[in-house]
């Protein structure tokens, strides 16, 4: 151990710097201008997120508790754009609404330690850098899912959230330490050569994949879902719905494809069930939604069961469509979410009828809200389409054809959904429409690169191809 | 640039042009110097065809291949034949004759220009590709425009008929996927590699059991469009509710590639899975084709006849396709052809008359012949092509279809042959039962004395789809020839 290996957590260092910077920084900046703390907060997460893509080296430290890859580096610089967007769509709102109360550096410190947390889970090499990781990751966004002290459904959500996320962890644990019990170690280069498919270990598996897709908001997990993103701040429900579910899911997706593998008898079925419930539910679902908050929620929810497709592979197809169809999905649901977000700060209007006749008044944001919604329906030539056509054709090279049918059946379900905010927008007429307002700079970026992201991340091929490449380090 | 991508970059570029147009004036401008140069390219495609043709004698000639994903062996490969080149044409025909109908578009017309050269990008693209991912992706780029375009700028319950349309559509080309997919993963079965190319896959035997499986999925993926009955509901509606320029785009060249694609992708690639079903196809087509005809009968809604009329026509098409041998599959092609200029000429009258007297219902019509004889005396013209009657293109392709059809032996196909025929005499009676009682008699009402006839832009969209009905009916065989000549290499496929 020696300081070049310290290097190697260069992405959590980073970011603990700039946490601690806000944290004392503030005291620096004077109260007339208080407003610079969040162009502070953008700039110093924007040099983060660029000095990460400086490569890595294979290697682990602590005694193998923390392990870092090329393809986990690349996950953690998705994640860093996807929280960069974040920053940049909520910087608005945090100006008016929160700087105001002296409270921005506590949003920013709550973002980024639960960032941190999801580095450290997703960089893990044994169990307790995995549960560390996730409590870290799990415990900022409770609060910050009741950050609207004001309002009573914004502490709603965060009551529901914690208590779940509680439950859902101590499940988790249960599952670990029943693992613990059978392989006699939480490391996971350990536990892959010795385990075998005996009643307890399974019962570990299951209690321990309960308590992660409680995080993926996959169903019959999923209950906390539309009430926390319906009272959370429109940033928060972003941030859970994109950066903390993608990033449980790809560990689950390492963790099954690695030291679950010798059990994929076993849980081809669970995750074939829960595929069909997941989406199903999570589309019947949205069909009735009228607040965009909770509409983009049960959207989420359809959207894990699809990512199953990939999961149920475990080869290196599986692993590369999963990462790639996340990667996009970031961009098409930040693009939705950032669309709402500038309507409700504007005009706290969250309900689809208030947005008929959007397009004759703004038509820039309901063409950025169209191409969101095409990309997550999938409908080609956005990147959602690439995204999805690219899952199927995973499960499909394992035979899965009625799975995939059954997912097709869902798209077009969902279609539907989506095709009613456009029938919102374009079709209908409005009275009373949203008056055109023009966005502030850091909205309008935070949009723009959404935007961009979703037009040329499919049609772009180099970078699937690099993911595959990437992926192969788990086969 | 090679001469094929043209097709789909210059329509993108018109967009592009567009987006920066400001009002009706400059939009239908640039949306026709658009168009026509798309025309241009499309006729002189057919002539670089055919002195390529003297000397090529592959499959496909013009042929491109751009390697896209490489992992999944998805290359953005382009290649025409005879069909796909006169595929092309029909396109750039009925799209510039559509700008031409759309001269008047009055509310958001920059939106609905550019939308209609979306749906364009993606007929084109469909018609150029040879891989089957590429065809896809232009597949559902084609069909999704159609939402915003009825929703937007159509008639009566709009909403609802877009809704409709664009969910079996997108749903039929979800089942397609699944198709498609399995085609893919059955490509290695003679060792090579999994790939996308139609050429390369149809050198491989597929296994029976997958092709068992995955014909009918690829069929009705493809078929819905093509309004194969029972999934046909999307289509009446649809049609009626839509502007006119999109629903002469969507009859007359859309639903053509869902006959496009029963040929291309489904027969071509699994010629077991499609010798297997085609009984059960062929009883969903015939009933298709007089179910049309019944249904147009009963309509006094001119859209919904004429929609009725498209269903009953591309049954033909359908019916055809799955007879499986040359002439029926040359009268199957010209079939798409000709119904293509013929529905989109209708439509295009439909909606100058429409336009005219508020009034779509033929009981409230009469007499129109005295008042606008010019578009009266081409829909009779269109209605008399439409039923068959020598000289236009109608009777070329329906002669060719039930020839063909007639020519497999077996009860079951003859029965089915003479189920459909039967068809032709209903047709008659629709067409002529509307010419009857709209463009004839006396006249109904008196504010229709002061109609004016067509209009310039009218005229010119009414004589581009006019010239190449006669031209087909009058002289087919340089039409006929080029078909054949490309058909050759996929029936030695099926048999």
């Amino acid at each position: 151990m020696n300081f070049s290996n310290f290097l190697l957590m260069r992405h959590e260092i980073l970011l603990l710097a700039i946490t601690l910077l806000l944290l004392v920084g503030e005291i620096f900046i004077r109260k007339s201008k208080k407003s610079s703390l969040v162009h502070l907060a953008i700039f110093l997460f924007g040099i983060h997120t660029a000095v990460g893509f400086f490569q890595i080296e294979e290697s682990s430290i602590f005694g193998g508790s923390f392990q870092t890859n090329n393809l986990i580096h690349f996950f953690k610089n998705v994640l860093n754009i996807g929280v960069l967007i974040l920053l940049l769509q909520s910087a608005d709102w945090i100006q008016e609404k929160i700087v105001n109360q002296d409270r921005g550096t506590e949003f920013f410190i709550l973002l980024f330690t639960s960032l941190l947390g999801m580095y450290f889970m997703i960089s893990s090499g044994d169990f307790l850098m995995f549960y560390i990781g996730l409590e870290l990751s799990t415990l900022p966004i409770a609060a910050l899912a009741a950050f609207e002290t004001t309002k009573r459904i914004s502490s709603e959500s965060g009551i529901k959230l914690i208590l779940s996320a509680a439950l859902a962890s101590g499940v988790s644990l249960f599952g670990i330490s029943l693992l613990y019990a059978t392989s006699g170690s939480i490391f996971f280069n350990d536990i892959i050569e010795v385990i075998a498919s005996t009643n307890l270990t399974i019962l570990g598996f299951i209690l321990f994949f309960a308590g992660l897709s409680f995080k993926i908001s996959l169903v019959p997990f999923h209950f906390w879902t539309a009430d926390v993103y319906e009272g959370a701040p429109i940033s928060v429900a972003s941030y859970l719905s994109v950066i903390s579910k993608g990033a449980a899911v790809f560990i689950l997706m390492i963790l099954m494809f690695t030291i679950f593998k010798p059990l994929i008898h076993v849980w081809e079925n669970v995750v074939y069930v829960i595929a069909l419930a997941t989406m199903f539910i999570g589309n019947l679902f949205a069909l009735r939604q009228q607040n965009m908050k909770r509409f983009l929620a049960f959207s989420s929810i359809a959207q894990a069961g699809f990512i199953l497709l990939g999961l149920i592979t475990g080869t290196q197809l599986g692993t590369a469509t999963i990462v790639y169809f996340v990667m996009i999905y970031i961009f098409s649901n930040l693009a939705a979410f950032g669309v709402v977000q500038a309507i409700s700060l504007k005009t706290g209007k969250e309900n689809m009828d208030d947005y008929n006749g959007l397009y004759r008044t703004n038509p820039g944001l309901s063409l950025i809200m169209m191409l969101a919604l095409f990309s997550l329906a999938g409908i080609p030539p956005v990147a959602g389409f690439f995204g999805k056509f690219f899952l199927f054709t995973a499960a499909a090279s394992k035979g899965y054809y009625l799975l995939v049918f059954l997912a097709v059946v869902n798209v077009t379900i969902s279609l539907y959904y989506y095709l009613l905010v456009i029938r919102a927008m374009f079709i209908r007429k409005n009275d009373d429409p949203i008056p055109f307002f023009k966005n502030k700079l850091y909205m309008r970026m935070g949009l723009i690169i959404t935007v961009v992201g979703i037009l040329v991340l499919g049609l772009y091929s180099p970078l699937y191809d690099y993911i595959y490449e990437l992926s192969g380090i788990y086969n | 640039m090679d001469i094929l991508s043209l097709f789909v970059v210059v329509p993108v570029l018109t967009i592009l042009v567009l987006v920066f147009t400001k009002g009706l004036k400059q939009a239908r401008i640039v949306s026709m110097v658009g168009s026509t140069i798309q025309l241009g390219m499309a006729i002189n495609l057919v002539f670089a065809y055919f002195k390529e043709r003297a000397i090529n004698k592959e499959i496909m000639v013009f042929t491109k291949d751009y390697v896209w994903f490489e992992h999944f062996n998805i290359h953005y490969a382009l290649g025409v034949d005879g069909i796909s080149v006169a595929l092309l044409l029909l396109t750039a025909i009925v799209v510039l004759a559509g700008v031409f109908i759309s001269w008047k578009t009055a509310d958001l017309p920059k939106e609905f220009f550019i939308s209609l050269l979306v749906l364009a990008t993606g007929v084109y693209g469909f018609f150029i590709s040879i891989d089957l991912f590429t065809m896809f992706v232009f597949y559902e780029i084609a069909v999704i425009p159609m939402y915003l375009l009825i929703g937007i700028w159509g008639s009566g319950p709009k909403e609802y008929s877009a809704m409709k349309l664009t969910l079996m559509l997108m749903g039929a080309s979800a089942v397609l996927l699944v198709g498609i997919l399995g085609i893919y993963f059955n490509s290695n079965a003679d060792g090579g590699a999994l790939t996308f190319n139609i050429l390369e896959i149809a050198q491989v035997n597929i296994p029976f059991e997958a092709q068992k499986l995955f014909f009918p999925l690829t069929f009705i993926g493809f078929a819905v469009l093509g309004a194969l009955f029972p999934f046909h509901t999307w289509s009446p509606d649809g049609h009626a509710s839509a502007p006119t320029a999109v629903s002469m785009l969507h009859a007359g060249v859309l639903m053509k590639l869902g006959g496009y694609g029963v040929f291309r992708v489904a027969m071509f690639l699994l010629p077991a899975g499609a010798l297997h079903w085609d009984w059960f196809f062929i009883i969903l087509a015939a009933t298709g084709v007089i179910y049309g005809a019944f249904g147009a009968l009963k309509q006094t809604d001119l859209k919904y006849i004429n929609a009725y009329s498209s269903v009953s026509h591309l049954g033909m098409v359908l019916f055809a396709l799955l007879m499986l041998n040359k002439t029926a599959w040359n009268g199957a092609l010209m079939q798409s052809l000709s119904h293509g200029f013929m529905t989109a000429l209708f439509f295009a009258l439909i909606g100058m008359i429409y336009g005219r007297t508020h009034t779509r219902d033929i009981t409230k019509l009469g007499g129109l012949l005295k008042v606008i004889p010019f578009i009266s005396v081409i829909y009779v013209i269109a209605g008399l092509a439409s039923l068959g009657l020598p000289g236009f293109s109608g009777f070329v392709a329906e002669m060719n279809i039930f020839v063909g059809a007639f020519q497999n032996e077996g009860m079951f196909y003859r029965v089915a042959t003479i189920v459909s025929v039967s068809a032709i005499v209903v047709t008659a009676v629709y067409i002529l039962r509307v010419v009857g009682i709209m463009l004839m008699g006396q006249v109904k009402n008196k504010e229709y004395l002061e109609l004016q006839d067509a209009t310039w832009y009218e005229t010119t969209g009414i004589l581009l789809l006019l010239i190449p009905i006669v031209g087909m009916g009058v002289a087919p065989l340089w039409l006929s020839d080029m078909l054949l000549e490309s058909i050759q290499p996929f029936i030695k496929g099926v048999l």
